[in-house]
């Protein structure tokens, strides 16, 4: 079936549930506030079941019908070609298939100083619950930091032998994102012939996934990648599939 | 509320002296290095303020222009104080300026009569920083006898993290005035890693809000308005962690914030930080503390979020027994001592309800005196709102159950957004429900003698012993090492911050240390 709507407690009802809050106080205008805000969003009827007042704002919950329809074969997503894998068989991969660590060396390039991204794939602490790379047994992570420059990237990437190298870039003026990451992947492909060269890795919010080739690297990831993606990207990539 | 898991007061002493034996090696190497961090702090609680243009404080000018010409081994108050009686300067930021413009040259004075000279301006200029920090505890105590302490326990612990100061004030009143009664405002990332304390009032964090002296002052002034409106002093907290603890327990002090995160291995563990340069600046930290009446919160949460929560409830109990024997070791009370533990099992384990309970009364009851620091479930948090909900409803009621002393609200949009407005309201309301309606069920609870709760609180005591034991073979710093707790390896030769490390010449001098000695 590719038409679908929302299902209640009958098929085709369209009943769909929202909360969210409005910056006004609590009464009968703010009531009527939110249920206009849900008529303007598709639901009619709009059944408001709660509000509650915060302060100077009040917070609703709404329980309405949509008439949408939904057409499950006009969807378009940029699909993960790889399995995501738990810590474990990251680990169990790379353990059979290299028999040996596998060496990632990560940086933010340029005078990024952002580390906010590359420290949530790599750190121990890792970001949403989910550990960074560090956490992986075997993985062998270094974190060069911020601002760090190509060469300098190049020369450790080189010195720990690395099959991966993830460059994270968050500063996006004047493009920077974009030609930092061009002369990192020719930096690399000057420096080391093809065979030789690690897995080049781009992430930053900014950047189209669907750019890797035009910008010379393997694989870009954005907003929201999570370590666990990474690592299975990794594994996919360089260990081959988990048995 | 002691005696409910019948715990056995000899292996208790047993535990406590096994941590003292494994932390004392640490300790002396504490006490025989200094840090870039712990000379800052002195010259900041002398009197050094403010930053150059490129926003590089004139601290850091000022001790890297000492280290270039005399090392760090002396400590920097005597080259410093001797350099301002010899070039005639009397404030010593003019001198951090002059300095930095390369125009004094430091030295150790030849003469005994000048080194004595030089100790006692810096005994004086050193003193002023401990004495604003005495006048910020009394006016704290005034504050609480004046709008008085929360009425219920555990306090109610919020955290705010819009990175902008001039955004988290009004969220942190709006928070107190939901109830609220400690608030913690969340560092950006990376702070930790910074090896200078940023100036002035920040607007551009990255989920936090920088830690500077000038946003310690504008939030702490801000919630004595809102303590003034609700009756109720509102505690302010933040982090005295990464490569700057000394120093931001310097400003924490000056600035009377009432709680620090001071964690004795966090930064080792997950920030890579080198242990030893750790273990110093967390001793000097400590010692601030103490002298500033601030509860410290370690942080043995987050070894539940990497290690599993059941396997690994020991290394938290062992973690809890060396930040003890630390805090004490540097002056801090029980009464300080907000030790960490975490609602973290997976809830799909079976029992995993009960076995919360017995960790949380184990700790409670090994620390009967600590205002214990209970935090969230958020590893487990999915992104299902509703179960988070109802997740959070547990924890609250261990917290009830355990008398806990500070609950840091769980939110159920953990590790989704950070938190609306509404998530805090509905996370208030959940902590409000629990505590209205169970809030002294520890009174009528004990669990069955020989039961599954004192029974595996029994184990989780045995298991720390053991390990314990461990540590006192190998060392404290070898079991970091090995990867002993929140599994990752840390060897002491490696690690952030390494060369900002010096060891004590013969004639090292510290006006501050001196005067904090126990």
């Amino acid at each position: 079936m590719s038409i679908v709507r929302p299902y209640g407690d009958t098929t085709g009802d369209g009943m769909v549930q929202l909360s969210f809050t409005l910056p006004i106080p609590h009464d009968k205008r703010a009531e009527g506030a939110a249920i206009q805000l849900a008529n303007k969003m598709g639901m009619d009827p709009a059944l408001l079941v709660h509000a509650k007042p915060m302060g100077e704002l009040t917070f609703f919950v709404v329980y309405g019908k949509v008439s949408h329809l939904v057409d499950t074969d006009k969807v378009q997503v940029v699909e993960r070609d790889f399995p995501l894998l738990s810590a474990k068989e990251v680990n169990a991969t790379i353990k059979r298939t290299l028999r040996r660590r596998l060496n990632v060396v990560g940086a933010c390039i340029g005078t990024d100083a952002h580390t906010v991204g590359i420290d949530a794939i790599l750190n121990l602490k890792g970001i949403a619950g989910e550990k960074g790379l560090e956490y992986y047994s075997e993985l062998s992570v270094t974190n060069m930091g911020a601002q760090v420059s190509v060469p300098d990237l190049v020369e450790t990437a080189r010195e720990r032998k690395a099959d991966a190298v993830l460059v994270s870039q968050v500063v996006t003026q004047r493009d920077a994102h974009l030609q930092n990451t061009r002369a990192m992947s020719a930096a690399f492909r000057e420096a080391l012939p093809a065979g030789k060269r690690p897995l080049l890795i781009v992430g930053g919010p900014r950047f189209d996934e669907l750019m890797a080739a035009d910008l010379g690297v393997d694989r870009i990831f954005t907003r929201g990648t999570t370590p666990r993606e990474v690592a299975s990207y990794l594994v996919h990539a360089l260990a081959g599939s988990p048995s | 509320m002691a005696g409910k898991l019948d715990l056995d007061p000899r292996v208790v002493r047993t535990a406590r002296r096994l941590a003292a034996k494994a932390g004392q090696p640490v300790v002396d190497l504490a006490r025989s290095h200094t840090t870039v961090s712990v000379e800052r702090a002195v010259l900041r609680l002398a009197g050094v303020r403010g930053a150059d243009q490129d926003g590089i404080p004139w601290v850091n000018r000022l001790v890297d222009a000492v280290r270039a010409d005399v090392g760090l081994g002396h400590g920097v108050a005597v080259p410093v104080f001797h350099a301002m009686r010899s070039a005639g300067v009397d404030d010593i930021t003019v001198l951090a300026q002059k300095a930095a413009a390369g125009a004094v040259r430091f030295e150790m004075p030849a003469v005994r009569a000048e080194v004595t000279a030089a100790r006692r301006s810096a005994k004086k200029a050193g003193g002023g920083g401990l004495k604003i920090v005495d006048r910020r505890r009394a006016e704290r105590e005034r504050l609480i006898k004046r709008h008085g302490d929360p009425k219920q326990r555990p306090w109610i612990y919020l955290i705010v993290a819009t990175g902008d100061i001039y955004e988290d004030i009004p969220q942190a009143q709006a928070a107190a005035r939901a109830g609220a009664d400690v608030i913690a405002v969340i560092r950006s990332t990376g702070q930790s890693l910074l090896d200078y304390v940023p100036e002035g009032a920040t607007r551009e964090g990255f989920a936090g809000t920088y830690a500077t002296q000038e946003n310690f002052r504008l939030m702490r002034a801000a919630l004595d308005e809102t303590s003034k409106e609700l009756g109720r002093y509102v505690r302010l907290t933040n982090y005295a962690s990464g490569l700057c603890m000394p120093e931001i327990a310097a400003l924490a002090g000056m600035e009377r914030l009432d709680m620090m995160l001071n964690d004795s291995m966090y930064g080792i563990l997950f920030r890579d930080i080198n242990p030893i340069r750790t273990f110093v600046d967390q001793r000097f930290s400590r010692q601030v503390h103490a002298r500033a009446g601030i509860i410290i919160n370690t942080g043995e949460d987050n070894y539940l979020t990497t290690a599993d929560a059941v396997e690994a409830a020991h290394t938290v109990t062992v973690s809890q027994l060396l930040n003890e024997f630390f805090a004490h070791e540097a002056g801090l009370e029980n009464w300080q001592l907000g030790l960490g533990h975490a609602f973290e099992i997976n809830p799909d384990l079976p029992e995993s309800f009960r076995l919360e309970l017995a960790h949380a009364l184990l700790a409670r009851e090994l620390f009967p005196d600590a205002p214990l620091k209970w935090m969230p479930p958020t590893k487990h948090m999915t992104g299902d709102v509703f179960r988070g909900n109802l997740l959070d409803g547990f924890f609250n009621l261990v917290g009830a159950l355990t008398g806990q002393g500070i609950l840091l609200v769980g939110m159920m949009t953990e590790a989704v957004v950070t938190p609306w407005l509404s998530d805090r309201d509905i996370a208030l309301q959940n902590v409000r429900y629990v505590l209205t309606g169970a809030g002294k069920l520890h009174e009528d609870f004990v669990p069955a003698p020989g039961g599954f709760i004192q029974s595996r609180a029994h184990e989780v005591l045995g298991e720390a012993i053991a390990l314990l034991e461990k540590i006192v073979d190998d060392s404290l710093l070898d079991a970091i090492a090995d990867g002993t707790f929140g599994i990752m390896k840390r060897p002491a030769d490696r690690g952030k911050g390494l060369d900002g490390v010096a060891k004590h010449d013969e004639d090292y001098y510290n006006p501050v240390t001196e005067a904090l000695e126990p």
